[in-house]
């Protein structure tokens, strides 16, 4: 079955260039500012949307994006209301990829089942679940794959050569290369090591691959652009984000700009950089 | 699933399954890692040099077998049971945490790690982390919530003393399952040259399992010492859980003796229906930290702020195979308040001359209770699981009244 995502990447290959790939988490600061923002998102060049489902505990994210879920879930937000946001997203936007991104056990509190119904009648394409390694399959990305939407699986520096087949096994859309062991938001790989690391995964998957982690200005947006199918920025957006908000951590009037500002800005770095041959 | 009719002592299965709870439920980056430990743990475990080597700094270093103590007042005092306290309190650093990490260290220094993480809530974990650390030259990060850094002083300074680095995790509610989160999150970044040991019977397969092996030197001796003084199996026993692995310790080695009623109790805070740290009896099957257990929780699946008066306690989760003990009937869950618990703390201070952690005395506050519902000749062994040094400054504050729990 072709999803959104595949669809994306096929029209970016015909067009010779990589991805973007804006992270933002749904529901920062709320729900109003953050449907303005992800709908603002395509026309400053973004080209795939990872949404953030906001969770208390969220080990493997960095100060910023923490922070920017606690932000979401003051303001109320829930898994529900994140399914609700794509869904008004997708009344504007039926070809924009939108993938979600976030922990487990919302979901398996939700009800796996429901969710995927809800989440494909909603209008998600794939879904990024961190604390689901290929060990755990069964829970969520088989049911996910029937369900028709794709799961996008992390690959990281300790994911090796004997590894990475299982890793690859479920996986589809894309995948996503996290360039360092780290948090979200830490310093960035150097780029040939990111070179070296995607055509490592490529002898193993015709899948396209994304890299994310470190990446905050157009100049290494391109550089990555130029040695993987797409560049992952989520950091850098929400940093700019939080420094919009006023003393209270409230949305101003000037919130959204600031973040679509940047997008086109980093949107420029990825369209200035030549794809790499396959 | 015959062996299960069979045994409560089979679990996990290779995909680290106590029932439906349990796993691995963790980020990539650390998958290949918990792979390796699980090798190199299996490796161990069968090694007789291994084996050696521990029982040689149990006895020398950590100083067990630990007493089994007849406390004699104390079932005067309660009318019933003839109670029992497993002294792990009397442990080198103060509780039984060192018996896990003693194991812990040893695997470490067999995959040729250098620098060890910890995560603590009393701090209790933390000091044995820090203390094997300093015996064994190897570099100690200690993730501590800044909450219980303010309750836990005498142990953050313990900590330092012994050469950790102790850091206050400031995200989330600042508790220990901040802190547990945090050492995660230098896990994922320093994979490459750090061993993280967890303080529980709680974190991805094989944690569970070999923290509870590690612990359940407690009940074979409690077997053993039973046995040389009443000649019979004890008849119940009682120990606090917050993750649980004092209690599992204790209760692994009988679980398959079916007149052992066992008894664990859980920290219920201001009451079950305000605050609380009961897992069990006020949350329900969820993942979290690497695991699926039960975890106090909202409706949306977000992760509820616990509450103890002990910081050993206030985690809103529990270690799986408790979940599946739970759920399998064979261990019955109870709690207590934290009034109870200072009534308990004061009681064993004043009857045995013993002061218990705050965490301990938990345990002791449904000994009361249920002490004086059995005979005389019913042997009831309550796990003393840490002494309360450090938390006379706390307990001292609140019974002046400057201080609420």
């Amino acid at each position: 079955m072709t999803t959104r995502i595949d669809t994306r990447f096929a029209e970016l290959q015909t067009q010779g260039r990589s991805a973007f790939v804006t992270y933002v988490m749904g529901g920062d600061p709320d729900m109003a500012t953050s449907l303005d923002l992800i709908k603002a998102l395509p026309k400053a060049g973004a080209d795939i949307i990872e949404l953030g489902m906001a969770f208390t505990d969220p080990m493997a994210d960095g100060p910023a994006i923490q922070a920017a879920g606690l932000r979401a879930l003051k303001a109320g937000m829930t898994l529900k209301k994140t399914l609700d946001l794509v869904r008004a997203f997708r009344k504007d936007d039926n070809a924009t990829p939108i993938v979600l991104m976030g922990y487990y056990n919302p979901i398996y509190i939700y009800g796996v089942d429901r969710f995927l119904a809800d989440a494909k009648t909603a209008g998600v394409d794939g879904l990024i679940i961190v604390d689901l390694p290929p060990e755990e399959d069964s829970e969520l990305c088989i049911p996910a794959m029937k369900a028709g939407l794709n799961f996008i699986r992390l690959a990281t520096p300790t994911t090796d050569d004997k590894r990475l087949p299982a890793v690859l096994a479920n996986t589809s859309g894309f995948v996503y290369y996290v360039s360092i062991t780290g948090i979200t938001g830490s310093a960035a790989a150097d780029s040939s090591a990111v070179g070296t690391a995607v055509a490592r995964i490529k002898r193993h998957t015709p899948l396209p691959v994304c890299v994310g982690f470190g990446i905050r200005t157009p100049e290494a947006a391109q550089a990555i652009a130029e040695r993987a199918n797409g560049a992952v920025v989520g950091t850098a957006l929400v940093d700019v984000l939080a420094k919009s908000l006023d003393a209270e951590g409230k949305a101003t009037a000037k919130t959204v700009g600031a973040v679509v500002d940047l997008v086109a800005s980093l949107a420029g770095g990825v369209r200035s950089a030549r794809q790499a041959a396959e | 699933m015959n062996s299960r009719l069979n045994s409560f002592r089979s679990g996990p299965d290779e995909r680290g399954h106590f029932g439906m709870f349990g796993g691995r439920f963790v980020a990539e980056t650390l998958m290949p890692l918990i792979l390796d430990l699980e090798k190199a743990y299996a490796d161990a475990k069968n090694d007789p040099a291994f084996q050696r080597e521990m029982a040689g700094y149990r006895k020398d270093y950590i100083g067990r077998p630990s007493p089994l103590y007849f406390a004699q007042r104390l079932t005067e005092h309660l009318g019933g049971a003839k109670v029992y306290l497993k002294r792990e309190e009397l442990n080198h650093t103060g509780s039984h945490k060192v018996n896990n990490v003693l194991g812990q260290i040893l695997v470490a220094r067999r995959m040729g790690k250098k620098r060890i993480i910890a995560e603590t809530g009393a701090g209790q974990h933390g000091v044995a982390t820090a203390t094997l650390c300093a015996r064994f030259g190897l570099d100690c990060v200690v993730y501590m919530g800044a909450v219980d850094v303010a309750r836990q002083e005498p142990n953050v300074i313990r900590m330092e003393m012994l050469g950790a680095k102790v850091v206050p995790v400031q995200s989330g509610t600042r508790t220990l399952k901040d802190a547990m989160n945090e050492a995660l999150r230098d896990w994922v970044t320093n994979v490459h040259d750090t061993f993280y040991c967890i303080g529980t019977v709680a974190g991805p397969h094989p944690y569970p399992m070999m923290v509870r092996d590690f612990q359940s030197v407690i009940g074979d001796e409690t077997r053993q010492q039973m046995q040389e003084a009443e000649g019979r199996l004890p008849d119940s026993l009682i120990a606090c859980i917050g993750g649980g692995s004092n209690a599992m310790g204790l209760f692994h080695p009988f679980l398959d003796d079916s007149s052992v009623e066992i008894f664990g109790v859980e920290a219920a805070g201001h009451g079950l229906d305000k605050l609380h740290a009961a897992s069990l009896t006020g949350g329900r099957p969820g993942v979290l930290h690497g695991n699926r257990t039960y975890l106090l929780m909202n409706d949306d699946g977000q992760i509820q702020d616990a509450h103890s008066i002990s910081a050993g306690l206030d985690y809103p989760g529990i270690g799986p195979e408790h979940s599946w003990l739970h759920e399998t009937g064979r261990v019955k869950y109870l709690s207590a308040t934290d009034e109870e618990a200072l009534s308990a703390f004061q009681l064993l201070s004043r009857l045995e001359g013993i002061i218990p952690a705050l965490e301990s005395a938990h345990a002791i506050a449904r000994v009361m209770d249920l002490a004086p519902q059995r005979p005389k000749n019913h042997l009831m062994v309550v796990n003393l699981s840490g002494r309360g040094d450090k938390d006379v400054p706390q307990v001292g504050d609140i019974l002046k009244g400057r201080k609420k729990t």
